[in-house]
């Protein structure tokens, strides 16, 4: 692997032994006419080089937009980021000017998304949707802009690379183009890769594959892989660490053995209830009931409290500040002491 | 491919009779007197109406009518116009004037069209989209019969500007007002397909990707948004090809070009029934060309489009 720090213009600020991703406080609201929906309502992340943070959460808790604020490819407007910050190996990404924060994109973090077919361009072919970050980024011709696409294609295991890369994204199974994604995004040897529900689309036996390839080529690489999902299937395979997040908040944050052994939020208790297990064959499924509240009107006091089993009079009206239960187990929960049952 | 262009140009066969049938069955009915309407006032006697009946074949029968035409059309003879020229030499002469006023008043239409599209597409809602829509609204509002003698009064012969006339061999400059009347034809529509196209895809998953590739929004649009959204506007572009052969009609007559629309329009008012029917089937054949071209183009332009 080429140095990349040496190819790309070093960022003002840039500390090498800074953490590699430092989310702080992050808020993020869109403006629309029906009302201001608060997707992301002070998001705290950190992700160290060559680990796995998963997040995990429903539809509409705010994973996908933390994700796209980090990257600074969010629509605005609607969206607009209201307050914290992103800190990339120290250098607060939300205040670089855009020209210098494109260059922060594929180069350092990059990022991969759930539907690969609507994600890859139908007209162009994948040799050149590749080849065109080496062109763009590091000045390199067609030719070895195309060879180079070739070379990724073969490290993500795409069979007959070399004559693939001629093909259109149409022309590739799920899977196959699930590949095409994690090679466009491993092209510049970023840092940290951000996977957006990278196997939703896919069938299981694929989600295996692709999930593996992940984990391997971030293996060889040290990155720093953030796992944005909701299938906790997938994330007890191979996360290290856990953020659950509810209601644009992270709510409780662990190491991965932890949270499924002793979950110390009720949603999480609650989410880890709702998985069937073969142990339980035959008895009733614990679901959550009810459904998450709509961004532009979030419960006061704790989100989770209407649908919450614990919940007093104090969730409605105060928002549980976040315990340190344990080195790295973070929660916001009036009553972890209950919901771990000491 | 080649089997699809096969059978497309079969059914061009079957398009191509059963429209000249049609035109020639519709001139047929409105004939009326053609030989009076030839001479104006001055008599006609019958000797000589029966020789020109004759050479006509206006005694026989329709379908006979229609057989002597087309085994005639089929071996390149157009016949000749009742007023004795040949409408395959008349023919000759008019479609080059035709094919460069409705080429210049495409390439004028299409970039407006596409140039504008693509800005007031990239600002939704601003100033400039809410000017556009304005101007395309009443563009489209105003038919071309009144916009043509309009543009000739106003900027012909009042300010000047421009020739108010065209003649045969018209250099581009005689041609420029014709032809931009003649885009306004086709511009509004092109326009507004191009800023929905382009609206449409900014939003597209791959724009994001693109993005997410650290790639100057310049590259995004210019690369990645404008291929995709053109291709609507393109096959759009073709069909519209056809529109302006018929509003050359009008835009003919009123400037004087003496083009296709312009012989079209003589041969109605005369009752010229074989130059309407010999100038028709060549408009026939032009359309269903074109539109196998825009057909096969659209292929060429999206990859995923496969013709078998």
């Amino acid at each position: 692997m080429t140095d990349i720090t040496a190819q790309v213009d070093v960022l003002p600020g840039l500390d090498p032994r800074a953490p590699l991703l430092h989310v702080e406080d992050l808020n993020v609201e869109f403006r629309t006419r029906d009302g201001v929906a608060r997707a992301v309502n002070g998001v705290n992340l950190w992700l160290n080089p060559g680990e796995t943070l998963a997040v995990l959460g429903e539809s509409g808790c705010g994973k996908s937009v933390t994700a796209q604020a980090i990257m600074g490819i969010l629509d605005t407007p609607p969206a607009h980021v209201t307050g914290g910050r992103v800190l990339y190996r120290g250098v607060d990404l939300l205040q670089l000017p855009e020209s210098e924060r494109r260059k922060v994109r594929a180069n350092r973090i990059a990022m991969i998304f759930q539907d690969a077919l609507s994600a890859l361009n139908p007209v162009y072919t994948v040799g050149f949707q590749l080849g065109e970050l080496f062109r763009v980024h590091r000045g390199t011709s067609r030719r070895e802009a195309k060879r180079r696409a070739a070379e990724l294609l073969d490290q993500v295991r795409i069979p007959d690379a070399r004559r693939r890369v001629d093909d259109y994204p149409h022309e590739f199974s799920g899977g196959m183009r699930q590949r095409v994604m994690i090679a466009m995004a491993l092209a510049l040897d970023p840092e940290v890769l951000i996977a957006d529900e990278p196997t939703t689309a896919l069938d299981v036996t694929v989600q295996a594959q692709i999930m593996n390839l992940l984990a391997e080529l971030q293996r060889e690489r040290n990155m720093g892989l953030m796992l944005i999902t909701h299938d906790m299937g997938v994330v007890a395979d191979v996360a290290d660490r856990i953020a659950v997040m509810y209601a644009g908040k992270v709510v409780e944050e662990a190491p991965v053995y932890d949270i499924y052994a002793h979950p110390a939020h009720a949603y999480t208790k609650a989410l880890l209830e709702s998985i069937p297990r073969l142990d339980l064959k035959g008895r009733p499924l614990n679901v959550i009931r009810g459904l998450p509240p709509a961004l532009t009107d979030i419960p006061s006091g704790c989100a989770f409290h209407p649908r919450c089993a614990y919940a007093r009079e104090i969730c409605r009206l105060e928002p549980p500040p976040a315990y340190q239960i344990a080195p790295q187990r973070v929660t916001s929960c009036h009553f972890v002491r209950e919901v771990l049952g000491v | 491919m080649f089997r699809y262009i096969v059978r497309r140009l079969l059914q061009m066969v079957l398009t191509f009779f059963g429209a000249t049938f049609v035109v020639y069955a519709l001139m047929f009915a409105n004939i009326d007197d053609p030989f009076q309407a030839l001479v104006g006032d001055r008599p006609l006697t019958d000797t000589q109406r029966a020789a020109l009946n004759a050479q006509y074949h206006l005694d026989d029968g329709f379908l006979t009518q229609y057989w002597h035409y087309v085994t005639g059309l089929l071996t390149g003879d157009f016949g000749r116009s009742l007023t004795g020229r040949s409408i395959g030499e008349m023919l000759a002469q008019a479609w080059p004037v035709t094919i460069r006023l409705a080429l210049l008043a495409i390439v004028i239409a299409s970039v407006i069209a596409v140039g504008a599209g693509v800005l007031a597409g990239l600002r939704r809602g601003g100033a400039f989209d809410t000017v556009t829509l304005v101007l395309t609204l009443i563009v489209l509002a105003m038919p071309i019969v009144v916009l043509a003698p309009l543009a000739q009064l106003v900027f012909g012969i009042q300010l000047g500007w421009f020739p108010p006339t065209a003649t045969r061999d018209a250099n581009l400059y005689q041609l420029l007002l014709p032809a931009l009347v003649l885009g306004t034809l086709v511009v509004a529509t092109e326009l507004r397909v191009t800023r929905a196209s382009v609206a449409e895809n900014l939003r597209a998953d791959y724009v994001r990707t693109a993005r997410a590739k650290g790639l100057a929004p310049k590259r995004v649009v210019g690369v990645h948004v404008l291929r995709n959204s053109l291709i609507p506007v393109i096959t759009l572009i073709g069909v519209d090809i056809g529109v302006l052969m018929s509003g050359a009609v009008v835009t003919e007559g009123v400037f004087n070009i003496p083009g296709v629309g312009f012989n079209l329009l003589r041969g109605i008012r005369t009752e010229d029934g074989p130059l309407v029917v010999g100038f028709v089937s060549v408009l026939v054949i032009v359309f269903l060309v074109i539109n196998l071209i825009v057909d096969l183009l659209y292929a060429a332009l999206d990859p995923r489009i496969r013709y078998e």
